[in-house]
């Protein structure tokens, strides 16, 4: 960047067209992608899981429920790239209609935990003392809990329903919210800039909002990342196990789980929703790993860019 | 010293016990619907006498204030009394014993295989930094962090029972009946759990590795003219077994959650086979057991963990 007024521009300096900015936009990724594969294969993966979630199912050709018996049970062709289920569905159709309650249930779930966990952990920096103390303790024994083991309790106590999967899931992440505020807020609240804009009037709110608050996004969108890959393999797990959404719905644990008894007849009904699952996991995990890179590069772990 | 220090991280355990205690507590009784018809296992619209109502009411103490209840709950659990199964009418702690000897097996057998595959991996990746083993380790740390549990447990009965014929795709075998056997029905759910656990402590191992290559002592290792076998394999590995065993006891949560899906994939009959099947036959006292157990069995590996780092570190007891 800063070697640009060195060299003649490569392009006319006058405001440059819509063409023009996406050709150096997309020769911006392609560089950034040479420099870093992983993280480029993540982000493309996000967007294509995104994309399908969002506009898929409206280009799917099949339906995801009428069944057409002529074609139960096929594998893999020009028809049907994934095959057909036991009842001749389409498994792409289901597949991309899947990715739309994965991301539906899982986004559901970061927000509750971010909703939850956030002003907690806030709240309780600022306030201290006993409070802090209790808030702590009891964030302590929440993180104590097999997130999954967890979940799976609520679930089954409660019932599978979309807003209570958000709960039962987000429940073991609200710590780790509430941690990473926590700790941001008390190690920026002694700050200079942060004392300059109480001298100036602005109320605990506004410091807290304004100026700590965009200071520590960055951990806050890692955790974010890399809770959502949580969050979809821990739905995908309940619905596996039959305990989260079942039947109209449709989930990818579920297809699984479905599949299971035609394991040895028609592998590509276990095999194709997993590959799903699998990829969207590892989009987000990418994705955060590269983002906790950028922000801090002594954690360099080895699912990054070595060179140190 | 060590023993203060023993006695000082049981006492901070304290609270933690209460909260975990107190969460299950209440999560059992978010239950919709009536508890004494949930305890009582009935489906929805079956007759039940008032009689029966009553005595079950009565035996729940839900007529008593709620943190009268907690504290009575809270005083059973201590003497090892969590109720009678409501499916074996047996008590729920019975059950889960019996059912916790083949879970202990593919606990302890998961942990050992997966620390078997990843110490050497993680030094290997560590020391040969940035080639093709490195890649190769790093691949499986991707694979393993984001491969879902079971999916890959049904490829594997897929490829190894199905295709293969090699090993049977579900069960069990107890051990004192017959070893080949026993050995047979674990190998693939173990794999399964260790592969998954293996790839997590690669990854901090070889983390670690390749900072603590870099540290003084180290040099001086090196300076004294040890050789390099000696100063990678003996001095910083031992150092960085340390960072092994912290992760391999925080591991131990996830760890009941991934038994869990595995031993269901596998029909494998230890406590989290049973924790499903008690979800569906509603048996709620062995469920809220069994969340309890797997709770209590966490806290207490990492309080052993805690304890080893003092007795490895002795820095840490004068802390």
């Amino acid at each position: 960047m800063e070697s640009q007024a060195a060299y003649p521009p490569a392009y006319p300096p006058s405001a440059p067209g819509p063409g023009l900015r996406l050709w150096r936009a997309s020769r911006r990724a392609a560089r950034a992608a040479r420099h870093d594969p992983r993280t480029a294969v993540g982000v493309t993966l996000l967007f294509l899981y995104i994309l399908i979630a969002l506009a898929g199912p409206a280009f799917s050709p099949y339906d995801t429920t009428t069944p057409n018996i002529k074609v139960r049970m096929q594998g893999p062709s020009a028809a049907h790239p994934f095959g057909t289920d036991r009842i001749g569905r389409d498994v792409a159709t289901r597949i991309i209609a899947g990715s739309r309650v994965s991301l539906q249930v899982a986004t559901g779930a970061v927000i509750v935990a971010l909703l939850l966990g956030a002003p907690l952990g806030a709240l309780s920096s600022y306030v201290g003392g006993t409070f802090d103390a209790l808030v702590q303790r009891v964030m302590e024994g929440i993180m104590a809990f097999p997130s999954l083991v967890l979940a799976l309790a609520l679930v089954a106590l409660a019932g599978p329903s979309v807003p209570m999967l958000w709960f039962a899931i987000a429940f073991s992440s609200i710590p780790r919210y509430a941690r990473i505020v926590r700790s941001g807020v008390l190690t920026h609240k002694e700050r200079e800039y942060v004392e300059a804009a109480r001298a100036m009037g602005q109320r605990p709110m506004g410091v807290l909002t304004k100026q700590i608050l965009p200071n520590i996004m960055a951990p806050i969108a890692v955790q974010i990342t890399l809770d959502f890959a949580r969050a979809i393999g821990v739905e995908a797990a309940l619905s596996y196990l039959g305990l989260g959404l079942s039947v109209p719905y449709i989930s990818w644990g579920l297809m699984v789980r479905e599949a299971q008894d035609f394991l040895e007849v028609a592998p590509w009904l276990a095999v194709f929703p997993g590959i799903a699952l699998a990829g969207v996991i590892l989009a987000f995990t990418l994705v955060g790993d590269s983002l906790r890179d950028r922000m801090d590069p002594r954690t360099r772990l080895p699912l990054n860019r070595r060179g140190q | 010293m060590l023993i203060r220090y023993v006695a000082m991280r049981l006492v901070q355990l304290v609270p933690m016990v209460l909260v975990v205690t107190m969460v299950v507590f209440f999560v059992m009784r978010i239950i919709p619907g009536d508890p004494v018809l949930v305890m009582l296992g009935a489906v929805e619209g079956a007759a039940i006498s008032q009689d029966v109502y009553d005595a079950m009411r009565l035996r729940l103490g839900l007529d008593r204030p709620l943190i009268v209840q907690y504290l009575d709950w809270l005083w059973d659990m201590v003497r090892g009394d969590l109720g009678d199964s409501i499916t074996y009418r047996v008590p729920a702690l019975d059950v889960i014993l019996l059912r916790l000897v083949p879970t202990a097996y593919l606990m302890v057998g998961g942990v050992v295989m997966a620390v078997a595959i990843a110490v050497p991996g993680g030094v290997l990746a560590a020391i040969h930094n940035n080639t093709k083993w490195d890649h190769f380790a790093t691949g499986f740390v991707i694979l393993g962090i984001t491969v879902p549990t079971f999916w890959l447990a049904l490829v594997a009965i897929l490829v190894f029972a199905v295709y293969l014929g090699w090993l049977p795709a579900i069960g069990y075998a107890p051990p004192q009946k017959d070893v080949v056997e026993f050995l047979r029905h674990l190998i693939l759910p173990m794999t399964v759990v260790a592969l998954n656990v293996a790839a997590t402590v690669l990854r901090f191992q070889r983390q670690d590795f390749l900072e603590q290559m870099n540290l003084d002592y180290v040099r001086t290792a090196r300076a004294k003219g040890l050789g390099e076998r000696v100063v990678l394999w003996k001095h910083v590995l031992r150092n960085s077994l340390m960072t092994t065993v912290t992760v391999v006891g925080l591991q131990m949560a996830y760890l009941s959650g991934l038994v869990t899906v595995v031993e269901n994939v596998f029909n494998y009959p230890g406590i989290g086979f049973l924790l499903l099947n008690s979800i569906h036959t509603r048996d709620f006292v062995v469920v809220q057991g069994v969340v309890l157990f797997m709770v209590f069995l966490a806290i207490a590996v990492n309080l052993v963990v805690d304890i080893l780092y003092a007795v490895l570190d002795p820095r840490i007891r004068y802390r």
